[in-house]
């Protein structure tokens, strides 16, 4: 590991993209790094952030019991849980996690080194959500955001009303069993409590894949009401249900045991009809666990950082927008590979 | 606004024919006069008012969205109507109105100039979520496209007053939008609308299919016989000195044939309900109208506009084959000789342009007729139709009456090439086929040095058992070679017995064939794929038409 001699100056010159995730150099770790390191700040659980095999992770109880319920011994070698907005020094840099709002335990990294503040975001929604802690904005003088949906086609509606034409649904075809096509972590739990919200109170199945990850949530608090395993089940006790499933079970022979069922699936994705078509869905429900667009801007306004690196999705229209308020902006990913006083 | 919306958006996503049916009932049964008898008007494309080019959509867009941003944004979405619907960035006035009922906007577009129409769309564009914003471009622009017949609308309507389709069919063309009499009728709360106007839609007999088995138990004596015609079954209405040209469906279809349409009309009232058959003049042949292939007929249906090129090159004509009303007298209760004799003697005294007869086909014995159907090919006809002569002309499909005896399918053997997943029950099940013969390559090469190769010549997805599904879908899962999103590549090694009804020129496919109504006949396990037909082999059946 290369040795750290820059005595201050701005994030650029110490928090830098490198093969194995974000490095940040006065603390010698990286965020949600790609592959092993000895040492990791980790911002949530979805397994595209938190990898196995890292010698020392530090991240929030929520996103620690995520890590072992999924991936065993293989979350880490020393795992030190962190609550939010507890400052911890690592090396010279001081490090608090700040609740992003996107799926249980997920965070934003506040990382404080001599008085320059950098504030990655991991993946982050702005919206209430019952099964974790709301966003908060903090002010900084680097934003690292995500663009997951970064145009301005992705407006997510009320998930309100998503539900409620799941409900409405459910009205007109009560003899066929509704089956939604979630991620394991969040959305799946998201779903299943903004249904309780709605006042939906029959039992809810989910399919095997699902469970582990709902019972987490549970030991951690969140109410999902009556969940039964869809696999259980027999046929006919599945007519008129809500089942929960990954999105790929639908198209696998996995499905076979719902009768008639109709297609929903739950993504930000499902805005764009032609997105929806394809994957045969016949109700898309526009529920999200990423910031829509407006949210998006709206974020980076309330952080009012004057510079704000942009990865993971749509870069060149997020940035575009954000040049247009009056920011420096550019992609995570080209960060200490430009000329300096550009 | 915001219930249709709702219900184009579902109808958009919703395959199934019984899904679309509950969903226009639920709609009806919960939206409020007018709007509700506009979104039917809408859907069965009744309603008339100056439409919006997508140039001046695109314009307010990029007067409201960032034009870099918009660019980026249709690239992604690659909809016009769809992209302005989601990037609008919702309203520049501080005060919003709220959202426009369905009903306002159908009766402002009505009395709207051209000129008015970008100011009024962006006010509702503003007032709108995303989805409304959606069904107003997509109302506004004329181009709904959400996989709804106007007989399907009838059909769901005539559910929710427990009445027959044929019933609603038969009083809809004495209604106009927003059909609050109709409504008022199917909930019980006022009488069945009249049908005064001999103009309107009379639901069409129609016939079973025949069963060979159960003609030794049929009389011959009592049955009439004719061709059964390779074009459209239309009701051609004269009344007031007024016509009416309707599809199966009901649907008005005048518009699209004033080569037929100009003529009647100059010869005199018809005062006369007919039943025939559409079909294309064939060239040359002098006063004697010959029919051409339904492929020719295929190049007049749903056009919005007709060119004079089109008129001359394929004529349309009517081959009558039954008549309802003569003047104010019903004539549907009588026997069929009887009407049969009076259509006869009606063309005989009328010499009506562009009609004829469809000669009755004499027959002694049902072997006589089997053997007359079997050359049914060569005549360019699909078939025999029997129709008793004691049968009174009745509205659906009674069984017995009437039957339609079709020529023998067209048999090819076609290697399975792609698959796709079905909807609802099938959702699981790869059940969407794509089938190719084989072509010599035109250098002579070939993958695997046959010279030959496999160009898809159709598509099915029925024909098969329940059985035969499970069988072929495993069989896809396990010798899927690629993918292209939801289509799956499959080893080109399982022959498929492919029943069809007739071959055409196809300009569309690859192989310049394209099958008619074809489906899957029987699973050749045992046949190796080299040993499937050839394109010609379709070619030769194009040229018998």
């Amino acid at each position: 590991m290369s040795d750290f001699h820059a005595s201050d100056g701005p994030p650029r010159h110490w928090l830098q993209p490198r093969p194995e995730g974000l490095w940040c150099a006065p603390g010698r770790f990286f965020i949600d790094p790609a592959r092993p390191v000895d040492r990791a700040v980790i911002t949530h659980g979805h397994s595209d952030h938190a990898r196995p095999g890292n010698r020392a992770v530090l991240a929030t109880e929520g996103t620690l019991a995520i890590m072992r319920a999924r991936l065993g011994d293989g979350a880490g070698g020393s795992l030190e849980p962190v609550a939010y907005g507890e400052r911890r020094r690592i090396g010279e840099v001081d490090v608090t996690l700040l609740p992003a709002g996107h799926v249980l335990g997920s965070a934003q990294v506040r990382l404080d080194w001599r008085g320059a503040v950098a504030v990655v975001s991991g993946d982050y929604k702005r919206r209430l959500d019952a099964t974790c802690a709301p966003f908060e904005p903090a002010r900084c003088d680097v934003f690292v955001t995500e663009a997951t949906f970064g145009l301005p086609v992705f407006r997510h509606p009320p998930d309100t009303e998503e539900v409620g034409r799941l409900l409405h649904s459910l009205r007109v075809f009560p003899e066929r069993s509704h089956v939604v096509g979630v991620y394991a972590l969040g959305k799946c739990q998201r779903v299943a409590a903004l249904l309780r919200q709605a006042g939906y109170d029959r039992p809810i199945y989910v399919h095997g894949a699902l469970a582990a990850m709902c019972d987490v949530y549970r030991a951690h608090g969140v109410d999902l009401g009556e969940l039964r395993l869809a696999t259980a089940a027999r046929p006919s006790e599945l007519k008129g249900e809500i089942v929960l499933a990954p999105p790929s079970a639908l198209a696998d022979r996995w499905a076979r045991r719902l009768s008639d069922p109709v297609a929903a699936m739950a993504s930000g994705w499902m805005r764009v009809r032609q997105r929806a078509r394809q994957r045969q869905v016949e109700l898309p429900l526009v529920i999200s666990d990423h910031a829509d667009w407006d949210e998006l801007l709206a974020t980076i306004r309330d952080v009012d950082a004057p510079e704000v690196w942009v990865t993971h999705g749509r870069e060149e229209a997020l940035i575009h927008a954000i040049s247009a308020q009056g920011r420096r902006a550019r992609a995570l990913s080209l960060v200490g590979f430009e000329e300096e006083g550009q | 606004m915001k219930r249709f919306a709702g219900l184009l958006d579902q109808l958009v996503f919703t395959p199934s024919r019984n899904g679309k049916l509950r969903l226009i009932q639920d709609y009806a049964r919960r939206a409020p006069d007018p709007d509700r008898g506009y979104a039917v008007a809408a859907l069965t494309g009744a309603l008339a008012f100056a439409r919006a080019k997508p140039a001046l959509v695109r314009g307010l867009a990029e007067q409201r969205v960032d034009p870099v941003l918009f660019r980026w944004s249709y690239d992604f979405v690659g909809d016009l109507a769809e992209t302005v619907a989601l990037s609008w960035p919702g309203p520049a006035a501080a005060v919003v109105a709220p959202p426009p009922r369905l009903g306002d906007v159908v009766a402002r577009l009505e009395r709207a100039g051209r000129s008015e129409i970008p100011a009024l769309l962006a006010a509702w564009l503003d007032a709108l979520d995303a989805t409304g914003r959606w069904a107003l471009l997509k109302l506004i622009t004329g181009s709904l496209r959400v996989g709804v017949s106007a007989g399907l609308v009838r059909a769901a309507l005539a559910e929710i007053g427990k009445v027959e389709a044929a019933q609603v069919q038969e009083v809809w063309h004495a209604l106009a939008p927003p059909y609050e009499a109709l409504f008022a009728w199917l909930e019980g709360r006022g009488e069945r609308p009249s049908v005064a106007t001999g103009l309107g839609f009379r639901p069409m007999m129609l016939a079973q299919a025949l069963d060979e088995a159960e003609l030794a138990a049929l009389d011959p004596s009592a049955y009439r016989a004719e061709w059964k015609w390779d074009g459209i079954r239309i009701q051609l209405a004269g009344a007031g000195g007024r016509l009416c040209l309707y599809s199966r469906t009901g649907d008005e279809i005048a518009r699209s044939f004033p080569d037929l349409v100009e003529p009647l009309a100059a010869a005199g009232p018809l005062e006369a309900v007919l039943d025939g058959e559409l079909l294309v003049a064939r060239a040359g042949t002098g006063d004697r109208l010959e029919p051409a292939p339904f492929s020719e007929l295929q190049q007049r249906l749903n056009r919005k506009t007709v060119t004079a090129a089109m008129m001359r090159d394929r004529p349309v004509f009517i081959r009558a084959y039954d008549l309802l009303f003569e003047g104010a007298q019903d004539l549907r209760d009588l026997p069929f000789d009887e009407r049969r004799r009076r259509l006869e003697h009606w063309i005989r005294r009328r010499m009506p342009p562009r009609i004829d007869l469809s000669p009755a086909v004499a027959f002694a014995h049902w072997d006589e007729l089997a053997a007359l159907r079997a050359e049914a090919r060569a005549c360019g006809v699909e078939g025999l139709m029997l129709k008793r002569g004691d049968s009174p002309y009745v509205a659906g499909r009674p069984k017995g009456p009437w039957f339609k005896w079709k020529r023998g399918p067209l048999v090819v053997d076609a290697v399975l090439m792609y698959a796709q997943r079905g909807h609802g029950k099938r959702s699981s099940y790869y059940s969407d086929y794509t089938f190719g013969c084989w072509r010599p390559i035109a250098d002579g090469t070939g993958a695997d040095g046959t010279g030959r190769e496999l160009v898809p010549v159709g598509k099915a997805y029925f024909g098969f058992t329940d059985l035969e599904l499970v069988q072929l879908d495993k069989f896809v899962r396990e010798h899927t070679i690629d993918r292209f999103g939801p289509v799956r590549v499959v080893e080109p090694s399982l022959v498929l017995e492919i029943a069809c009804d007739g071959v055409q020129r196809s300009t569309r496919h690859k192989s310049g064939v394209a099958m008619r109504f074809p489906r899957i006949h029987r699973l050749r396990w045992d046949k190796p794929a080299e040993e499937a037909d050839e394109v010609a082999t379709l070619e030769k059946a194009i040229e018998a038409n």
